[in-house]
């Protein structure tokens, strides 16, 4: 306590100063990589070594890629489930798995996929790449992030222990009430599935206020808005329609956990209830979510498709409109989920409007990219494949998608293996794919290392063959009235051997899966070393080394172009210096122009993130266990965060100091 | 288990006629635009040279604007434009369509779902020619049916394929179909809203029968349970009510008036048992008694434990019950 105390007396922190800064000659940041300058910045973004160090991280390239590495173990442990869903219904009365494990199979495919793998996939892939992109030296809130980070892990490892223990959750990925409400849905399974809501929305929350506020707040000198890369934009429309978005889903998770606990009565009709308030504040997060999934990935793609076609991106600013455009049309689509619900007839004809509408900033953006390539010189690599993959599968869902969102065809098919089919058409095609033409596009700079050109080539192609013999007979089956979330099927329904099919595609695509993570571990091993800047690009991560040191930049990057690394004007300044390197310290910009506006300090490593994750979790589980836990839970982590933000001697001496020197 | 039509393709009535029609128009307007984007972006590949990373940036774009480039993102986001209103114009069209089948002399049925079956009751403004049956609707073939759709515990949906779209079953929130066959037949409809355990095992079958057949059919309906004819029958009839069946079923006629589940006075007419879980045969009647675990892992029903003898029994009096 003593010590604490201490971080706050005004002599304690003199000599705190002196100590931990010294009195010798403040040294700055400037440009060399082997300057003073630079084994000084070293010396100060260095993160502790061991497990201590690990656990302590506020490095924003460790936690992208943790965020990266555990989404992409989950999704394969989702696809695992798939592969076993599939070869249960390769066959028609097929006895592989009972009604019970199926249920909770689809649930944990659909869950994992879309709140374990797909948001924090994208939003690791921001905190890795998005500092760097803007030139600067960590993300806004590091701790935050970090803090979010285990929030997501200990949340999902808790949905899959659960899902291990026979207590996974069985109410869909949507979890409709009164199927999920305490009446129907039996014992902790949905208990957990809402402990997993609040857990991976208050990370996506987090990571999209940090990435917002790097994105609007730091980024280097002269990177006005015009200047701004298109995944920039991206990530910006994304987090904002997070931040929007991610709230309705916790308040109904929150409220169906009342239900459950205390009770209460919100979903229940026959007290006054209603269970269609669930769907609406449900779908009103989760047509968004289909678009913070895909508006990232068409970063990507705006992204890799210039530094291949060796040109800048064609009408960058008509794409970047487009994807503001889709950022908030997204929120006018979510009745077209309820569209056999009894709303008002009239009321679903503006939502088919609108669901149409939202095709156009698509097809801008599809078209501008063809513009590209067009008038372009194309350097055909593995990066490349994949986004051409995308033309096809994600236009052809994108078909799909128009005519569902017609009222009078949507009622056939709704709840159909149409939508089954059209669902992964979108999200396959218009997620992973991109998501595997930027592993390929950036394994480099995480790694220093180029993936196997000739493994990525064949990865590409199983992949593309196998989804497509996967989904495409889906529509059909949709078509002949095979619903849903069935676990299994009559034989005279005639569904067999487009089934079969199905899953002789499912197939491929783990053979695929499994290329890319041989791949992986090969390079890793030992593959081709990738340089700066493998491709030629003109973005700014590939200004510094692959992989980054802590620092990103031994000098902060100042930009006078839309391609900073393509179109450098000789007379221009190439970068700023005169940061400390001796504290972490960064760059304020100004919103629109970035101008110089204040430096910041960042936050340094600490253990407390981690430590109120913990709590955090432990809090919800106890509510779970005991509506008390819900009141006496909470005392954890107030504590654990209120000793995260006390201040320490070293920090406040680092402030002082900063504030005294220019 | 005993077939039917199932087809978004293959429709029957008016409405999934209107639908089908909707979706002639759809599929050739998207596949068109589907291919004219991959052949865009084929051909872009194929006039493209090729080049290495090496290859200098050509970033003259920054500075000069490219007006045939704008010329043709300009013309294809128009026509994209014009043809998504023409779709929604035939989506609004279809959906009058829809709204406006002649509902004159429309027969009334509540149909509420269950986990995971069906029960039908047959309206009548005279209260008792009012009937219920389960898992099985009759209609006669050219008059419309307006279905209010009741969810009884959690949400279901009601999807004949080769008659209308769905509507959902919403507890609280009892809403109406209506549709009308055009062609005698079975037409099979499923529960399409996940609801839980069997939500693949809850069928309903749609059997659109002539004006006549109908008539005949309803006429059966109406009828009390048929008396057991034969002494095994009798016997069956009498442990019906003695073993826990009564609990749970109804059987309009005798003392069995339980209402949690499927209405048995004329289950013998009916083409399946447990919602489409079996065709409707001695055998499969007897194995399901003894086991409905077996085949509808989690329905409500339980295992019975019964003599061979009462098995036998119990089977031959709802084999009477036509």
């Amino acid at each position: 306590m003593s010590r604490l105390l201490a971080a706050l007396d005004p002599r304690e922190l003199r000599k705190a100063a002196r100590a931990s800064v010294g009195r010798g000659e403040a040294i700055y940041d400037g440009p060399g990589w082997g300057s003073p300058a630079a084994s000084a910045l070293d010396r100060t973004w260095r993160e502790k070594p061991g497990v201590r160090g690990w656990l302590e991280t506020v490095d924003h390239k460790r936690t992208g890629k943790r965020f990266v590495f555990t989404s992409f173990v989950f999704f394969c442990a989702a696809g695992i489930l798939a592969a076993i869903m599939r070869s249960q219904l390769a066959f028609p009365d097929s006895h592989l798995v009972g009604p019970d494990l199926y249920d909770q199979m689809f649930t944990m495919h659909g869950t994992t996929m879309m709140f374990i793998f797909a948001v924090p996939v994208m939003q690791g892939m921001a905190v890795y790449l998005i500092p760097l992109m803007v030139g600067t030296r960590n993300t806004a809130f590091p701790r935050m992030t970090a803090c979010a980070f285990w929030l997501y892990l200990l949340g999902s490892l808790s949905l899959w222990v659960g899902f291990a223990l026979n207590t996974g959750a069985d109410a869909g990925w949507f979890a409709y009430v009164p199927l999920a409400g305490p009446e129907y849905g039996i014992g902790k399974r949905s208990d957990l599935w809402n402990n997993l809501i609040n857990l991976t929305e208050a990370m996506g929350l987090m990571v999209a206020v940090d990435l917002a506020t790097v994105i609007l707040k730091m980024r280097a000198p002269g990177m006005s808005l015009r200047r701004m890369p298109v995944f920039a934009w991206s990530i910006l429309v994304t987090s904002v329609m997070i931040i929007f978005a991610m709230p309705s889903v916790m308040l109904a998770a929150n409220l169906a956990q009342f239900d459950r606990t205390f009770a209460t009565h919100f979903f229940n009709p026959a007290e006054g209830g209603d269970v269609l308030i669930w769907q609406h504040l449900f779908w009103f997060f989760g047509h968004p979510e289909v678009y913070f999934i895909f508006i990232p990935a068409l970063g990507f793609i705006s992204t890799i498709i210039p530094t291949f076609a060796r040109r800048p991106l064609f009408g960058h600013t008509a794409v970047v409109l487009s994807m503001i455009a889709t950022g908030f049309l997204a929120f006018g689509l979510w009745v077209h989920h309820m569209f056999a619900t009894n709303l008002p007839e009239l009321g679903k004809g503006f939502f088919t409007a609108m669901s149409m509408m939202i095709a156009i900033p698509t097809a801008v953006q599809i078209f501008c990219w063809i513009a590209t390539l067009w008038s372009g010189r194309i350097n055909l690599r593995a990066p490349i494949l994949f986004v051409l993959g995308f033309f096809f599968i994600l236009v052809l869902g994108g078909m799909t998608g128009i005519m569902i969102g017609a009222v009078p065809f949507d009622l056939q098919v709704h709840d159909s293996y149409f939508i089954v089919a059209h669902l992964h058409y979108v999200l396959l095609g218009g997620a992973v794919f991109p998501l595997f033409a930027a592993f390929y596009y950036w394994f480099p700079k995480f790694t220093g290392r180029l993936l196997d050109e000739r493994l990525g080539r064949w990865q590409f192609w199983t992949f593309f063959v196998g989804f497509n013999v996967t989904f495409f007979p889906m529509h059909l089956l949709g078509l002949a009235g095979m619903p849903r979330r069935i676990y299994t099927y009559a034989a005279d329904t005639g569904w067999g051997t487009l089934n079969l099919v199905a899953t002789i595609g499912a197939a491929i695509i783990a053979v695929s899966v499994l290329l890319f993570v041989v791949n992986v571990i090969r390079t890793r091993a030992g593959g081709e070393a990738a340089g700066d800047d493998p491709w030629g690009a003109a973005t700014l991560e590939w200004a510094t080394h692959s992989p980054p040191p802590a620092f990103n930049f031994v000098a902060l990057p100042v930009v006078a172009s839309r391609e900073p690394l393509w179109a450098r004007e000789a007379d221009e300044p190439t970068h700023v210096s005169g940061l400390s390197a001796q504290v972490r310290e960064g760059l304020v910009t100004t919103v629109l122009d970035a101008l110089p506006d204040v430096r910041y300090a960042y936050p340094s490593p600490s253990i407390w993130p981690a430590v109120a994750a913990v709590t955090v979790v432990v809090w919800l589980f106890w509510s779970n266990v005991t509506p008390s836990g819900m009141w006496y839970g909470l005392i954890p982590p107030a504590i654990a965060f209120i000793l995260w933000y006390w201040p320490t001697r070293r920090e406040t001496a680092e402030q002082l100091l900063l504030q005294r020197r220019p | 288990m005993t077939g039917g039509l199932h087809d978004v393709e293959a429709p029957a009535g008016a409405q999934a006629q209107a639908i089908a029609q909707l979706w002639h128009v759809l599929l050739p307007v998207c596949t068109i635009v589907f291919v004219a984007v991959l052949v865009a972006v084929f051909v872009a590949l194929r006039r493209a040279p090729r080049a290495t990373r090496e290859t200098a940036p050509d970033v003259s774009s920054l500075s000069q604007p490219e007006p045939a480039l704008a010329r043709a993102v300009w013309a294809g986001v128009i026509v994209c434009a014009v043809l998504l209103l023409g779709l929604l114009a035939a989506s609004v069209f279809t959906d009058r369509a829809l709204a406006r089948l002649p509902l004159e002399d429309a027969l009334h049925i509540r149909l509420t779902g269950y986990q995971w079956w069906w029960e039908a009751q047959y309206d009548d403004p005279a209260p008792s020619r009012i009937f219920t049956t389960a898992n099985e609707l009759h209609v006669p073939v050219g008059r419309p049916v307006i279905v209010t759709l009741v969810g009884a515990d959690v949400i279901h949906s009601f999807w004949v394929p080769s008659l209308h779209g769905k509507k959902d079953l919403i507890p609280g929130r009892p809403q109406t179909i209506s549709f009308r066959a055009d062609r005698p037949g079975v037409y099979r409809g499923t529960c399409a809203e996940y609801c839980g355990y069997q939500h693949a095992h809850m069928v309903l079958y749609v059997i659109a029968d002539t004006p006549n057949d109908f008539a005949y059919w309803a006429a059966r309906q109406r009828a009390p349970a048929a008396k057991p004819a034969s002494a095994l029958a009798q016997q069956g009839a009498e442990l019906f009510l003695q073993k826990s069946c009564a609990m749970c079923h109804a059987i309009d006629g005798t003392g069995a008036q339980g209402r949690n589940a499927p209405n048995l006075t004329h289950v013998a007419s009916r083409m399946t048992i447990g919602a489409g879980t079996l065709a409707n045969s001695v055998t499969n009647r007897a194995a399901w008694i003894l086991d409905p675990q077996q085949f509808k892992p989690g329905a409500n029903m339980p295992s019975q434990n019964m003599a061979p003898d009462e098995l036998a029994a119990i089977n031959a009096y709802l084999g009477t019950l036509q």
